[in-house]
C-alpha cells in the first residue's frame, strides 16, 4: 500500500507541477513576457502528437509488427516538412479569421456554415473518443503494471462496479484537472499559453524518461546495443520481427499506413490545436519542421532495442505493450519504473488535456452554442452575461468527453490493443482531410459536398472499422465480420466488395476516403456556392500572402449600442471596450476616452450612432474568436439588419461596371472625336470643293482672258495671210493690232505669274530706302500720254518736296500706273478725269487717286482686288469704245500685294473732291535718307 | 446685200469681224453691248447676228433669249463667238435657239463658210 501511495503522491505531484507552471506560463503571457514563444517550446508542443500510444504502444506493435510502428512517425515528418507550404497557410487563415478549432477551420472555409461545424464536432467527438479511452487505458494498465507486477493485470475492468474502477477515477480526476486547466480564461478566444508550455514540458519528460528505459535496457540489462542484437539475431522467433514483411497488408498497408499518420497530423483536433491555434509566430514553423521530426527520431530509436529485449527477457507470455514499465521492474529498478510510469502519465496526459480542450471548445462553439443561441433568441435580453455560460458548457463538454471516453474503454477498449485504438481515430479524423487540403487549395470545393463527402467517409469508417469493434466487443454477432451484413460477402466489413488480403485499416482508410473524396469532389463540380461561401473559399484559397486579413465587409445597418450589448454578452466588458476602441474612427477617440472612464453604455455615448461596416466585422472577429465563426456570424446577423457584404461578389460587379462605365466613356470619347474628325473632314471637304469650284472658275477665266488676244492675233493674221491685195494702210494696222495684241498676252502671262508668285510668297521685292515724289512723277510720266490720248484729264497735286519710304521701287511704280490706268477706266465717259496727290498721312505717305465715274458701291470695294472681278465689273455702259486697253482684271489683286508687303495698304474709298472711286494707297513714311534716289534705279520698259 | 450685225465689246475682234465679213460681201453693222444690239435689230433687223457672250451690261445669252422669245427674231440666224469654251456653255447657247457656237479663237474661213451657210438657209 505504500508503493500505492508513493505512486499516487507522485502522480499527484507531476500533475500539480504542470498546473503551476501552467499559471506560471499565463502569467507571464499576461505582462506580455511569453514563454512559448520560441521555436522549441513549439516543436515539443507539437510533441504531443507522440502519446501514450507512442510510449506504450510503439514498443507493442514494434514486438508484433516490426519496423511498421515508423511509419506513424513518418507521416508526421513529411507532413512537418511540408510545413511551410500547408500549416502555414492554415496558421495565416486561422489568424485572420479568428479560427478556434479545426471544426471552426473548415465552418469557416464553407461559408461559416454552422452544419459543417457541427459535423465535424461530431465526427471529432466520435473518432477521439477511443483515443482518449486509449489514454485512459494506458494510464490505469501501467499503473496496474507498476501496482501489481509480476502479476500480469488482466481480465475484464468492467466486471467490477465501476466506482471500483482505477479508469472512471482516473477519468474524473483528468476532467477536474483540465477544466482548471483549460478554461481558465474568461476570454475563450485567447492562446492558451499556460497550458502550451505546460505541455511542452511534458514532452520534454516522456522523452527523457523514455530515452532513460532505453539506455537502461541497452547498456544496463545488455552490454551495449552489439550484445542486444547479436543476442536477438541468434533468437529464431525474433529474427523475423525486424523484417520489413512483418508489417500487415505488406505494401500497400506501408502507403496506407503513412497516409494515414500524414493526414491525421493535420487534421487531428490536438494537432490543429498546437500546430494552428496556439502558434504565436509563424516564423516558429521553419525551425519546428526539422526539429520536430529530429524529436519524433530520438524518441523512436530506443522502440526496436526495449522491444527485442522484452522479447528477449520477458518471453511471449509478457505484454509487449508494457515492456517499457516490466523491464525496469524486473530488474529491481522500482524507482526508474516510476519516472517511466510518470513519462507514460505525461505521454497521456498532454494528449488528453489538449485534445479535450479542443474537443471541448468545438462542443461548446460548434455543437451547443449554435442550438443555443437558435432556440434562446427570442430571449436573448433575459440573459445579461453569457461569457459564464460559455465556460460552464465548456466546462461540461470536458466532463462528457472523459466520460465518453472512460465508457468506451470500459465497454469496448479491452478488445483491441493501444495502436489498434489510435489508428482507428486516426481513420476517423483523416474524414476532415479530403475538406481541409482540398478547401486551401481548391476553390470550388463546396460546403455541401464537404458535409457529405465527410458523412459518406465517416459512414464506410463505421462499417468497416467501428462495427467490427463492437462485433469483436460481442455487442454485435461476430457472424457479420465472417459473412457480412445479410449474409452478403461483398458487404464483409474488412472485405468491402471483395477488397481481400489488406490490413483493416488501408482497407477502410482506402474505402472511407475514396467515398469521402468522390461525394466532396463530384458534388462540388455540380453545386453552386453561395456568395459567403465562395467569398471564404477565396480567402481560404489565395491565403498565400500575408494579409489575408481582410474580413468581408458587413452591408447591413445596426447601433454601435446594439453592438456593444451583443459583445458585452459574450466577452464580457473590458474586452468589449477593447474591441470598440480599437476600429473608433480618431474624431471619436477623445469621446471614447471619456466613454471608458464613465463606463460604457451610457446613452450619451453615441450608442445610437450606427456602427461603421469595420465596427461591424470587427465585433464578428471578436464573437469568432470566442464562438467560432459560425456562430459569430449567427449573432451578428441577429443585431445587423441587410446582408452581409460579400466582398468578392462586391469587387465584381464593382470591376464590372468600372469597366462598363470605362467602356462607355471610351467609346463617348471616340464618338466625340469621330464627330469632330468628321466635322474637319466636313469642312476640309468644303474648303478643298470651294478651292476646286475657285480653280475651276479661274482656269476659265484664264482661258477667256488668254482667248480674247488670242483671237484677235489669229483672226488678223489669217486675214493677212488670206488678203494678199490689201492696202498697205490697213495691212500695216491690222499688223499693229497683232503686235499690240501679242504683247497683251504677254503682259497678261507676266501678271498671272506674278500673282502666283504673291499667292504663294515667292514674289521676292528688294526693299530699299526710296523717294516717293520722284516715284510718283516717274509713274505719271509713263502713262500720262497714253491716258491724255484717250481723252482723259490728269491732274496732279503733290504738295511734298520728298517724301521717303521702304519699297522695291520697280513693283512699286508698276503699282502706282497701274492704279492711274485703273482710275482711267473708272471716270465718266465724257469728259473723264482723274486727279492724283501725294501726301503725308499721320506717318504715312498717302497717295490717292480719285475719278469723277460712278464710284464703287461699298460691298464691292473689296471685290475690286480680287482676282478677275474687273472682267465683270468693269462698266462704262456705254458702246462707244475710247480705245483704252481692255485690262486682265489682274493688277489691282497684284498692286495690293505688292503694297501690302511693303508694310503699307491699299483700299477704295468715296472720292473726296470728284463723283467717282478714290484708290489709296499708304506706306509707312522711312527716315529721311538723301544718299539713296530712287530715281537711280532704271525704269521698268513700259 | 445680206446684212450682219456684229455684237462685241473687243475693238479689235470687232475690226476683225467687221473686215471679214465686208470682203464676204455682206453689209456689217458693229455694237459693243447688248442693248445696242437689240435697239439695232428692232430698228433695222439684220439677215444674221455675230454674238459675243461677254459683254458689258446684258449678256449674249440675255440677247439671244430676247430675241427667240420675239416673234419677229425668232427665226433670226444667230452665231454664238465666245471666249468661253467650256461644253455647259456651249449646251447652254445651242439650247437657248442659237444656231451655232463657235469657240474663239476661230478659223476665218470656217466663220464666213458658216454665215454664208446659214444666210443661204434663211433665204431660199
Amino acid at each position: 500500500m505504500g508503493a500505492e501511495v508513493g505512486v499516487f503522491v507522485a502522480a499527484f505531484g507531476y500533475l500539480a507541477l504542470l498546473f503551476v507552471i501552467a499559471a506560471w506560463g499565463d502569467r507571464r503571457a499576461e505582462q506580455g513576457r511569453s514563454v512559448i514563444a520560441s521555436p522549441l517550446v513549439y516543436t515539443l508542443s507539437i510533441a504531443v502528437y507522440c502519446t501514450a500510444w507512442t510510449f506504450y504502444g510503439s514498443v507493442g506493435r514494434a514486438a508484433e509488427a516490426g519496423p511498421s510502428f515508423l511509419l506513424i512517425y513518418l507521416g508526421p515528418t513529411l507532413a512537418m516538412l511540408s510545413g511551410p507550404l500547408v500549416i502555414r497557410k492554415m496558421i495565416r487563415i486561422a489568424r485572420a479569421q479568428r479560427i478556434t478549432s479545426i471544426a471552426d477551420f473548415i465552418s469557416a472555409r464553407y461559408g461559416k456554415s454552422s452544419r459543417l461545424g457541427a459535423l465535424v464536432a461530431l465526427i471529432a467527438l466520435i473518432g477521439i473518443t477511443p483515443y482518449i479511452a486509449l489514454q485512459l487505458k494506458a494510464i490505469t494498465l501501467s499503473h496496474a503494471v507498476l501496482m501489481d507486477y509480476p502479476v500480469a493485470p488482466g481480465g475484464p475492468a468492467s466486471t467490477a462496479g465501476f466506482l471500483s474502477d482505477k479508469s472512471f477515477w482516473v477519468a474524473l480526476v483528468l476532467a477536474v484537472f483540465i477544466m482548471l486547466f483549460g478554461t481558465r480564461h474568461l476570454d475563450a478566444s485567447e492562446r492558451h499559453e499556460g497550458m502550451v508550455a505546460a505541455i511542452a514540458v511534458e514532452s520534454l519528460v516522456k522523452l527523457i524518461a523514455f530515452l532513460t528505459v532505453g539506455l537502461f535496457t541497452v547498456f544496463v540489462l545488455f552490454e551495449g546495443p552489439v550484445d542486444l542484437f547479436t543476442r536477438a539475431a541468434s533468437h529464431p522467433p525474433l529474427q523475423n520481427a525486424l523484417s520489413l514483411s512483418a508489417v500487415p497488408g505488406g505494401a500497400l498497408g506501408w502507403v496506407s499506413t503513412l497516409l494515414l499518420a500524414f493526414l491525421a497530423f493535420f487534421t487531428l483536433p490536438r494537432q490543429f490545436q498546437v500546430l494552428v491555434v496556439e502558434n504565436v509566430d509563424e516564423r516558429h514553423l521553419t525551425r519546428a519542421s526539422w526539429l520536430f521530426p529530429l524529436y519524433l527520431l530520438v524518441i523512436n530509436v530506443m522502440v526496436i532495442p526495449i522491444a527485442l529485449a522484452g522479447l528477449l527477457l520477458m518471453g511471449s507470455d509478457g505484454d509487449p505493450d508494457s515492456f517499457v514499465l516490466t523491464l525496469p521492474l524486473s530488474a529491481g529498478r522500482e524507482g526508474l519504473s516510476l519516472f517511466v510510469f510518470i513519462g507514460g502519465l505525461s505521454a497521456a496526459t498532454g494528449m488528453v488535456i489538449v485534445e479535450t480542450i479542443a474537443l471541448s471548445t468545438m462542443v461548446s462553439n460548434q455543437l451547443v452554442m449554435p442550438l443555443l443561441l437558435r432556440t434562446t433568441k427570442r430571449y436573448q435580453g433575459l440573459h445579461s452575461d453569457l461569457s459564464v455560460w460559455l465556460l460552464g458548457i465548456r466546462r461540461g463538454a470536458i466532463a462528457l468527453i472523459l466520460m465518453m471516453g472512460y465508457l468506451y474503454h470500459a465497454l469496448i477498449g479491452d478488445s483491441y490493443s493501444l495502436v489498434t485504438i489510435g489508428l482507428v481515430s486516426f481513420a476517423a479524423v483523416s474524414q476532415f482531410a479530403p475538406a481541409l487540403l482540398l478547401g486551401l487549395y481548391w476553390r470550388g470545393a463546396c460546403g455541401l459536398g464537404a458535409g457529405l463527402g465527410m458523412l459518406a467517409g465517416m459512414a464506410v469508417w463505421s462499417y468497416t472499422l467501428l462495427l467490427p469493434g463492437f462485433a469483436q466487443s460481442g455487442w454485435l454477432p461476430l457472424s457479420f465480420l465472417e459473412e457480412g451484413l445479410f449474409g452478403l460477402a461483398w458487404l464483409r466489413p474488412y472485405a468491402l466488395f471483395g477488397l481481400d488480403g489488406l490490413d483493416i485499416y488501408s482497407h477502410s482508410l482506402l474505402w472511407s476516403l475514396m467515398a469521402n473524396i468522390g461525394v466532396l469532389v463530384g458534388l462540388s463540380l455540380f453545386t453552386r456556392q453561395n456568395h459567403l461561401e465562395q467569398t471564404q473559399a477565396a480567402l481560404f484559397a489565395d491565403a498565400r500572402t500575408e494579409g489575408v486579413d481582410t474580413p468581408p465587409l458587413w452591408q447591413g445597418q445596426t447601433t454601435r449600442g446594439a453592438l456593444h450589448d451583443l459583445l458585452r454578452r459574450y466577452l464580457g466588458t473590458a474586452s468589449t471596450a477593447r474591441v470598440l476602441a480599437t476600429v473608433d474612427a480618431p474624431h471619436d477617440r477623445g469621446r471614447i476616452e471619456i466613454s471608458t472612464a464613465a463606463g460604457i453604455g451610457s446613452p450619451e455615448n453615441g450608442m445610437e450612432e450606427s456602427a461603421s461596416p469595420q465596427l461591424i466585422a470587427r465585433a464578428e472577429q471578436a464573437l469568432a474568436g470566442a464562438l467560432g465563426s459560425a456562430s459569430a456570424r449567427l449573432l451578428i446577423t441577429s443585431v445587423v439588419r441587410g446582408e452581409a457584404l460579400d466582398m468578392e461578389a462586391v469587387l465584381s460587379i464593382l470591376d464590372t461596371t468600372s469597366q462598363t462605365l470605362e467602356y462607355n466613356r471610351r467609346l463617348e470619347q471616340k464618338s466625340r472625336e469621330l464627330a469632330r474628325i468628321g466635322e474637319e473632314l466636313r469642312g476640309a471637304n468644303e474648303r478643298l470643293r470651294e478651292l476646286d469650284r475657285l480653280k475651276d472658275e479661274f482656269v476659265a477665266m484664264v482661258s477667256h482672258e488668254l482667248r480674247t488676244p488670242l483671237t484677235s492675233i489669229r483672226a488678223f493674221a489669217e486675214i493677212l495671210r488670206d488678203s494678199r491685195d490689201m492696202p498697205e494702210a490697213k495691212r500695216t494696222q491690222f499688223l499693229e493690232v497683232v503686235v499690240l495684241e501679242s504683247q497683251r498676252l504677254s503682259r497678261l502671262i507676266e501678271e498671272m505669274l506674278d500673282l502666283a508668285r504673291l499667292e504663294s510668297g515667292r514674289l521676292t521685292l528688294q526693299p530699299h530706302p526710296l523717294e516717293m515724289v520722284a516715284l510718283t512723277r516717274q509713274g505719271l510720266a509713263a502713262v500720262q500720254h497714253p491716258i491724255e490720248e484717250r481723252g482723259v484729264k490728269l491732274k496732279v497735286t503733290i504738295d511734298l518736296d520728298e517724301a521717303w519710304v521702304i519699297g522695291d521701287s520697280d513693283r512699286l511704280e508698276q503699282v502706282i500706273i497701274n492704279l492711274i490706268d485703273n482710275a482711267a477706266k473708272f471716270a465718266a465717259d465724257t469728259s473723264p478725269v482723274v486727279l492724283l496727290r501725294l501726301a503725308r498721312h499721320q506717318g504715312h505717305v498717302r497717295l490717292s487717286i480719285e475719278d469723277n465715274g460712278r464710284g464703287i458701291a461699298p460691298a464691292d470695294r473689296e471685290r475690286v482686288f480680287e482676282k478677275f472681278h474687273q472682267l465683270e465689273q468693269h462698266s462704262t455702259a456705254s458702246g462707244q469704245s475710247r480705245g483704252r486697253p481692255r485690262g486682265s482684271g489682274l493688277g489691282l489683286p497684284i498692286s495690293r500685294g505688292i503694297v501690302v508687303q511693303s508694310g503699307g495698304r491699299l483700299w477704295v474709298e468715296d472720292a473726296t473732291t470728284l463723283s467717282g472711286a478714290s484708290l489709296i494707297m499708304e506706306l509707312p513714311e522711312a527716315p529721311q535718307d538723301k544718299t539713296m534716289l530712287a530715281t537711280e534705279t532704271p525704269l521698268p520698259p513700259d | 446685200m445680206a446684212k450682219v450685225l456684229v455684237v462685241d465689246d473687243e475693238p479689235n475682234i470687232l475690226l476683225s469681224l467687221e473686215f471679214l465679213m465686208q470682203q464676204a460681201g455682206f453689209e456689217v453693222i458693229t455694237v459693243e453691248d447688248g442693248e445696242s444690239a437689240l435697239s439695232h435689230i428692232a430698228e433695222i433687223p439684220p439677215d444674221l447676228v455675230l454674238l459675243d457672250i461677254s459683254l458689258p451690261g446684258i449678256s449674249g445669252f440675255d440677247v439671244l433669249e430676247r430675241l427667240r422669245a420675239d416673234t419677229a427674231t425668232s427665226r433670226l440666224p444667230i452665231i454664238m463667238l465666245t471666249a468661253h469654251g467650256r461644253e455647259v456653255e456651249r449646251e447652254k447657247g445651242l439650247a437657248l435657239g442659237a444656231d451655232d457656237y463657235i469657240t474663239k479663237p476661230f478659223s476665218t474661213q470656217a466663220l464666213v463658210d458658216k454665215v454664208k451657210v446659214l444666210l443661204d438657209e434663211a433665204t431660199p
